[in-house]
């Protein structure tokens, strides 16, 4: 009944509109051949340009400074400030461009409405003029390639040797991170042909530095210290983003990737900050990888030093919580992984050291 | 759909004013409107085929838009339209949602900003412009619209599969877009997806080539390059671009085929999926990227600069003033499309792609700012002192070159791979190229309409109507894309169901609903358009021979144009498109056709040079239908 209603009142909407086109049709034609040029809708449109961009101007600047808060994201990495600066200083420079030329065009468009008996300015070219708003773009565009190329360097360089390293997995729909662990701090080779059920990771073992890798489904990463994350895929495409930290790195199946990067905040400075004690951050995925790309979500937790060591000293290594796959380490190194994985009392380092 | 615009036209040739040394003969309903060889019945076939393809597209986004603007909305009522699509629980589905971001951005990018707008008016304009009988080859072009078609109904067909059309992104990266298993629409509907793009690259081939050719060969008398119009240029480059860059997507869709198909590696290698590994090996989804890039980028171009001809033409006739710098349009012009070859990698900053390799596109991508900015500030100084009427036509173009300055300002953000990397694949990017290519293609492609429409179907638009869409539209699109900036800074990622997940990307619902409302009332305002259209094609005023009094030749034809354009003579071509208020003359426009001899008290000094060789060649005197002053 209710749609009923409703698509009869459209009809009757619609049908009104067409009578108010005809008559204004009719009432144009009866009033006889008239040159338009000059005419009302001329000068209304004019106006309507200045209206607009006096609206549109003002709603930028009173959404863009009122808002502020809501839109900017808080930083939390030494290259995220580089580049945030880069991306407000960029923004100083195209916002001016943008103000002025757009005043300039929208008042040259009300200015220079049709007026009768006036006549238009024959000005095909001025080659000084063309020469001056070649040359000033490419100055302008030259220092803004500079600055971003000095950030891009350093941001892509190499990491340092001490960094903290992380594997990111990713795959539909959902990141899994890797530690290497911490006796021998390096992380197993894989292979994504030994991949099963449980061996998500696609372990080889027969890698000694694969037994006390260790596997989190939380990000724990230590403040102020520089951290490499190796970056892969099993299945499509994904991307790392950590929003918080300006990171955001494709996670390619087949061709590993990684991301250099130190955060200068961790979770509970946040929340003092922010004034949220709710406060995480986040990783998400950003690239489309099927229909729970909305939710690859992996919680991140970024503490002191101290204290992340210690959360890496008591996670289990990977090995310890599946030890079918002891049968897969290669009789030689069988002790040596008991021990690294932590299932067998280290009968002193120097035994370890010696399997080494 | 072919039917339906034929009938539109029936009194296209019904004129006798028909050009019988042609030999084109008075064909039958199939020759004259189905496989019709002239150039005019194309572009109105694609035109039309565009229009339907637009709205398909803008009403898949307003679906989707309802998602992200009103996520707690019951979508019961679509069920009728989009059945098993809508959950029980009377939401729309994931993957569906996918499947309809991925065809929306298909479907616009080329069905309708590639053929609906290069298809029509470079079909349309060229032969009429340059002063052409018809294109260089009738048959090729009819074939180009052929292919074009069955390339729509393939693509279109995809849409009702039980798995759902292409849902990949229409970037189709792979390995998404090559497992079936990964998603649904990566069965059937990929498949049908990389034929009907296949179809649809000969389609585009076959009307390059036959648009270079034309170009380069078939130019009446007098019409050197340097006084073609700028739309000729720009549909010129438009052209020579695609000939160059589509036969690569060709060839990276080719390669997607054989790795889906027939087990080949050239974009697979390392996955594990479904409980299994997959026997590919040693593949780069990377060279996917890369390949469909080279053709992506320049594509950008390819519907851009048609608009931008298009306006550029629009825009000097209705401030009565010769377009400000001619030849810095073409030099950037020119350089744009030449640079639009070696930026394409900056799609890829953080594919994980060499970080030099980065280093190198963002210097190029920056680069191309330099002609995009001259063009603008030519633009402006074109308004500068003129008399400018506000046409239909002239609102779009005006609006064209808001969007173009507004989102193209944008990518100074997006070229700077440093800056890229936060805002990569945010909403900021989506702002930024539906601004700068969506919605300033597509203002310059209804300003292209509205302002040959008089040249098409013989009878004008309705003016009031014209602004009325105009105004909504503008003040729409800049409600639906200027808040993405905010919400792109932000940092939420597009392609997103939902954002409930993240508490980061938790707020903006009001922004989101925002943009929503403005989608829908943008498309609903398209509506006024669609009536205008089709309404003034058999009701519209009798369009008098030049209704904007216009220098270009087309405006020299019949007011119905039968095949072969010209009754008698093709006109000679003696001066610019773009002399509009010559100081001295007596109306504010002189038409190309008009020789140097018969306006003596506007001549500059050098063009009194040219009286003797327009004489001396003995063909002076060119007769041309009607008077035009």
């Amino acid at each position: 009944m209710m749609s009923l209603i409703i698509s009869l009142g459209v009809i009757l909407i619609l049908a009104i509109l067409y009578m108010i086109f005809r008559v204004s049709n009719l009432i144009t034609i009866a009033k006889g051949p008239r040159d338009q040029r000059g005419g009302t809708a001329n000068k209304v449109n004019a106006a309507l340009f200045i209206v607009f961009m006096v609206a549109s101007l003002g709603g930028f600047f009173w959404y863009s400074i009122a808002y502020f808060d809501e839109y900017n994201l808080p930083v939390a990495s030494d290259h995220g400030k580089w580049t945030d600066t880069l991306f407000w200083i960029t923004m100083a420079v195209s916002v001016i461009a943008f103000v002025i030329i757009s005043i300039v065009m929208f008042v040259f468009i009300y200015r220079y409405q049709y007026r009768e008996g006036q006549r238009a300015k024959y000005y095909p070219d001025n080659h000084y003029l063309e020469l001056a708003w070649t040359i000033i773009p490419a100055i302008v565009l030259a220092v803004l390639i500079f600055t971003g190329l000095r950030a891009w360097n350093d941001i892509t360089s190499p990491a340092a040797k001490d960094a903290e390293v992380v594997e990111l997995i990713g795959q539909q729909f959902a990141w899994t991170a890797r530690y290497p662990g911490v006796k021998d701090g390096a992380l197993g080779k894989n292979n994504y042909k030994l991949i099963d059920d449980v061996n998500e990771f696609g372990l080889d073992l027969t890698d000694k530095n694969a037994f006390d890798d260790f596997k989190s489904l939380e990000l724990h990463l230590p403040v102020n210290k520089e951290i490499l994350l190796k970056i892969r895929a099993k299945d499509v495409l994904h991307s790392v983003f950590l929003p918080h930290f300006r990171v955001k790195m494709d996670a390619v199946p087949g061709m590993p990737t990684q991301f250099k990067f130190t955060v200068t905040k961790t979770t509970q400075q946040m929340r003092d900050e922010l004034g949220n004690p709710n406060f995480n951050y986040e990783l998400a995925c950003a690239e489309i990888c099927g229909r729970g790309h909305f939710s690859m979500k992996m919680s991140v937790v970024v503490e002191e030093e101290e204290a992340y060591e210690k959360w890496k000293a008591s996670q289990e290594a990977w090995l310890k919580q599946n030890p079918d796959y002891l049968k897969k380490v290669p009789d030689a190194l069988k002790e040596a992984a008991m021990i690294k994985a932590g299932m067998q009392k280290d009968p002193g380092s120097s035994v370890a050291e010696a399997n080494d | 759909m072919a039917t339906t615009d034929i009938h539109i036209h029936s009194d296209v040739h019904h004129h006798d004013d028909h050009d019988h040394e042609h030999e084109h003969h008075e064909g039958n309903f199939w020759t004259n409107y189905v496989f019709s060889q002239d150039h005019k019945v194309i572009a109105k076939q694609f035109l039309i085929t565009g229009i339907f393809w637009a709205l398909l597209g803008g009403t898949l986004s307003v679906i989707f838009r309802l998602q992200l603007g009103f996520p707690d909305m019951n979508l019961d009522w679509l069920k009728p339209v989009l059945g098993e699509w809508i959950t029980p629980e009377g939401k729309l589905d994931p993957e569906f949602y996918l499947a309809l971001v991925t065809m929306h951005g298909t479907i616009m990018v080329f069905f309708v900003l590639t053929a609906g707008l290069s298809g029509t008016f470079a079909n349309f304009l060229i032969p009429l412009q340059i002063g052409a009988r018809d294109m260089a080859s009738g048959f090729l072009n009819m074939l180009s619209y052929w292919f074009f078609f069955l390339s729509s109904v393939i693509m279109f067909t995809s849409l009702f599969l039980s798995t759902g059309p292409a849902s990949g992104g229409w970037t189709i990266y792979p390995p998404l877009s090559a497992l079936p298993q990964a998603i649904k629409g990566s069965g059937l509907g990929m498949t049908l997806w990389l034929v009907a793009m296949a179809l649809f690259i000969v389609s585009s081939l076959l009307g390059g080539i036959n648009y270079i050719t034309t170009i380069i060969n078939l130019r009446t008398k007098g019409m050197s390059f340097t006084k073609m119009p700028l739309t000729i240029w720009a549909l010129f480059f438009t052209a020579i671009i695609g000939v160059l860059s589509f036969p690569v997507l060709f060839a990276a869709a080719l390669l997607l085929i054989f790795d889906r198909s027939f087990g080949t590696s050239f974009y697979l290698s390392d996955i594990y999926i479904g409980g299994e590994a997959l026997a590919h090996d040693g593949g780069s989804p990377i060279l996917f990227q890369h390949l469909f890039w080279f053709l992506g980028h320049p594509e950008v171009y390819i519907v851009l600069l048609p608009a931008l001809g298009l306006s550029s033409e629009i825009i000097a006739t209705n401030s009565r003033k010769p377009i400000f710098g001619y030849k810095a349009m073409i030099g950037s012009m020119l350089f744009i499309a030449i640079l639009s070859f070696i930026v394409w990698a900056h799609h890829m900053f953080v594919t994980g792609m060499n970080p030099f390799l980065g280093s190198i596109f963002m210097l190029l991508t920056l680069i191309i700012a330099v002609p995009s900015a001259v063009k603008i500030f030519n633009y402006v100084t074109t308004l500068w002192k003129g008399n400018i009427r506000f046409t239909s036509g002239m609102l779009f173009s005006i609006g064209m070159v808001s969007f173009f300055l507004t989102g193209g300002i944008t990518g100074i953000f997006l070229g700077n791979s440093a800056i890229d990397i936060q805002l990569h694949d945010t909403y900021f990017v989506v702002a930024h190229f539906h601004l700068v290519m969506g919605s300033a293609s597509f203002f310059g492609m209804l300003a292209g309409i509205y302002h040959w429409f008089p040249k098409m179907f013989g009878r004008m638009m309705n003016e009031t109507l014209g602004s009325i869409h105009f105004w909504l539209t503008f003040v729409g699109v800049y409600m639906v894309f200027f808040p993405m900036h905010y919400i792109g800074i932000a940092g939420f990622p597009r392609r997103y169901y939902s954002w409930t997940n993240f508490d980061t990307f938790s707020g903006f619902t009001d922004l989101n609903m925002l943009v929503s409302t403005a989608a829908i009332l943008t498309l609903a305002a398209q509506f006024i358009f669609l009536f205008n259209f089709f309404y003034s094609m058999f009701r519209g005023r009798l369009a008098p021979a030049n209704p904007w009094q216009s220098n270009t030749l087309e405006w020299t034809t019949p007011r119905n144009p039968g095949h072969g354009n010209w009754v008698g003579e093709i006109p000679s071509v003696y001066r610019w498109p773009y002399d509009y208020s010559k100081p001295g003359s007596k109306e504010d426009y002189i038409p190309q056709h008009i020789p140097f001899s018969e306006t003596p008290e506007s001549n500059l000094p050098s063009e009194n040079d040219l009286i003797k060789l327009e004489t001396s060649n003995g063909e002076g005197k060119i007769i041309v239908e009607g008077g035009k002053h």
